[in-house]
């Protein structure tokens, strides 16, 4: 049992966290859908809900604090701008950043990963991306993974190159010395996988990467919710993520990188915030991370990240991703249980996160969610925004169930129990 | 949503597989990647065969079943109206109860009204129909099938 919080025990399942405590923290979770069904929220892959603990700290903000930050100095202006710094303070010891100057506020992900792209494509040698030099990222990317490289590829004549999967749904890294070469300038990857759920290796990429001198951003987006984040241990350049997937609000994403790179790198937005002094002619710049935040930041945002940090922390990330471990073991083999269903992904629990992604026999995925929906059940059908996935696996689309720290092994049966009078329904 | 009427021409679709033609339209949906391959036959003006191929979910599926049995062997103009209709309903968020004279023209297609009720199941409806249409204007010149629907 771990410390803290009693288990709730009904599955027997080892490292579960007491979602009945947890729940109560979510009024969402507590709505009925399709008259009178209790909501299975099993979209979490898309975006989390919100604890009571960030909606307060959001309203909080505007009612008592709002202003706008880094100027004024009145006394709104300067608890605006402490909760604003506040929030990168806590989002630093989040990922265990070396400094709290490396956490630059974006609007999401997809921003943070197009900054480091347009960075790249402005800068000076050595990290300067032009004709003659190489990108690498993978197959298994979501589409704010490979579009912005493809932009900069076409821009600048650089070349676009991937490592291929498995059939397994893991990286191929077989001929990794092929992909990374000395002409490679950054390689980009995802540490989870938004359609397989595979938890990539990163050692092996970093080091391959480091050896050829190449810069290494890994998108974190599935990784930062779930699991203890540690941007030091992962050795990468630069790490993105967002707000909206670990309990903070939409709008406000995460840009990690190291100090010396944001302040070697140039501006890509220009605007008010992230200058040092402006004439008509010339412009220097403040030093990062406010250089790359040019005009008014999404401040409510980041102070709701901060509280999102806050209650994710007082959890503990630990024993977040043992709970998640837990129920995805339990999802893999109650799924492998329902007829016709094929996961696409590795099916057992080693080196995964908590998102599943599944074809159901001929049935195709939209029909799938719409008979779940009716159940209450929420869960995503498409291609993810990862399309070559589906590509390699040769299907157009999958079902997605992917939890949280508030998913129950009861859902995870509504969920079978679910694909099963789907399957009925169809057959 | 799921009418018996939909499933039924899912499991068991008419006029499915391609036939002889006079042109070919590929369609899309990128949303959710349903795909159909159309072929239209026109005698004059009169559809000799509307023959597909896809693949997609249940509502894209039946829907081009029942294009298939609506359409063949009716003259340009009816079957734009149709179409017309049918688009009409689709595009109604739920809003249209089909009266006696819709539910006359449009048969088993009428079964989709509960399908207009979500938005993105709309397109998946009315992919076939689109096909038909540009496969229709491909057959017989864009001129046609504005006289058609002046008519």
């Amino acid at each position: 049992m771990t410390e803290g919080h009693p288990v709730s025990d009904v599955s027997g399942l080892p490292g579960l966290l007491d979602t009945e405590a947890i729940r109560k923290d979510f009024p969402i979770l507590d709505r009925t859908v399709h008259e009178g069904r209790p909501l299975v929220y099993l979209d979490n892959a898309a975006s989390s809900q919100k604890p009571r603990q960030v909606l307060d700290a959001l309203a909080d903000y505007y009612e008592r604090h709002h202003a706008n930050v880094h100027r004024g100095v009145h006394v709104l202006a300067e608890e605006a701008t402490a909760l604003y710094e506040g929030a990168r303070d806590k989002v630093a010891a989040f990922i265990n950043a070396p400094s709290r100057d490396e956490v630059v506020f974006t609007k999401n992900a997809s921003e943070s990963l197009n900054l480091v792209a347009n960075m790249l494509g402005l800068a000076d040698e050595p990290y300067r991306v032009d004709s003659g030099t190489e990108i690498v990222i993978t197959e298994m990317e979501h589409h704010s993974n490979i579009v912005p490289w493809q932009l900069l590829a076409q821009r600048t004549g650089a070349k676009l190159k991937w490592f291929g999967l498995t059939d397994e749904g893991r990286l191929d890294l077989s001929r990794i010395d092929e992909v990374i070469t000395e002409r490679t300038k950054i390689v980009s990857f995802v540490l989870v996988s938004n359609v397989l759920g595979t938890h990539n290796p990163v050692e092996a990429i970093v080091r391959r990467a480091q050896e050829v001198g190449a810069l290494v951003l890994i998108d974190a987006s599935q990784a930062a919710p779930h699991m203890p984040m540690d941007v030091q241990s992962l050795q990468a350049d630069f790490v993105a993520f967002t707000g909206h997937k670990m309990c903070g609000p939409t709008g406000i994403g995460v840009l990690w990188g190291r100090q010396e790179l944001l302040e070697d790198l140039p501006p890509f937005l220009g605007g008010g915030e992230m200058i040092e002094t402006v004439t008509m002619s010339s412009s220097t710049y403040a030093p990062a991370p406010h250089k790359f935040e040019a005009g008014t930041p999404p401040i409510a945002q980041a102070v709701g990240l901060g509280a999102a940090v806050d209650y994710l922390t007082a959890i503990g990330m630990e024993r977040i991703a043992a709970h998640e471990r837990a129920i995805t073991g339990y999802a893999l083999e109650r799924l492998s249980r329902v007829e016709g269903l094929r996961i696409i992904g590795p099916v057992t629990p080693e080196d995964r996160g908590a998102t599943i992604s599944f074809t159901l026999g001929d049935i195709h995925p939209h029909d799938v969610g719409q008979v779940l929906d009716e159940q209450g059940i929420a869960v995503r059908v498409g291609h993810h925004c990862a399309r070559p996935v589906c590509l390699r696996y040769g299907i157009p689309a999958t079902t997605r169930a992917s939890f949280y720290l508030y998913s129950t092994p009861a859902e995870v049966d509504a969920l079978a129990d679910g694909l099963e009078y789907v399957r009925g329904f169809f057959g | 949503m799921y009418q018996e009427v939909i499933l039924d021409h899912y499991k068991n679709p008419h006029g499915h597989g391609l036939r002889a033609g006079d042109a070919e339209v590929h369609h899309v949906n990128p949303t959710c990647g349903d795909e159909i391959t159309l072929r239209v036959r026109y005698d004059g003006e009169r559809i000799a065969d509307v023959s597909y191929e896809g693949q997609g979910c249940s509502i894209s599926q039946a829907s081009a079943s029942v294009l298939n049995e609506l359409l063949v062997d009716r003259e340009l103009p009816e079957a734009l109206e149709i179409q017309r209709t049918f688009l009409e309903l689709m595009q109604s968020r739920g809003q249209i109860t089909p009266d006696d004279a819709m539910e006359e023209l449009l048969q088993d297609a009428v079964a989709f009204a509960g399908v207009s009720k979500y938005p993105a199941r709309v397109k998946c409806a009315l992919l076939s129909w689109m096909a038909w249409k540009d496969a229709t204007a491909q057959a017989l010149g864009d001129e046609a099938t504005a006289r058609g629907e002046q008519s």
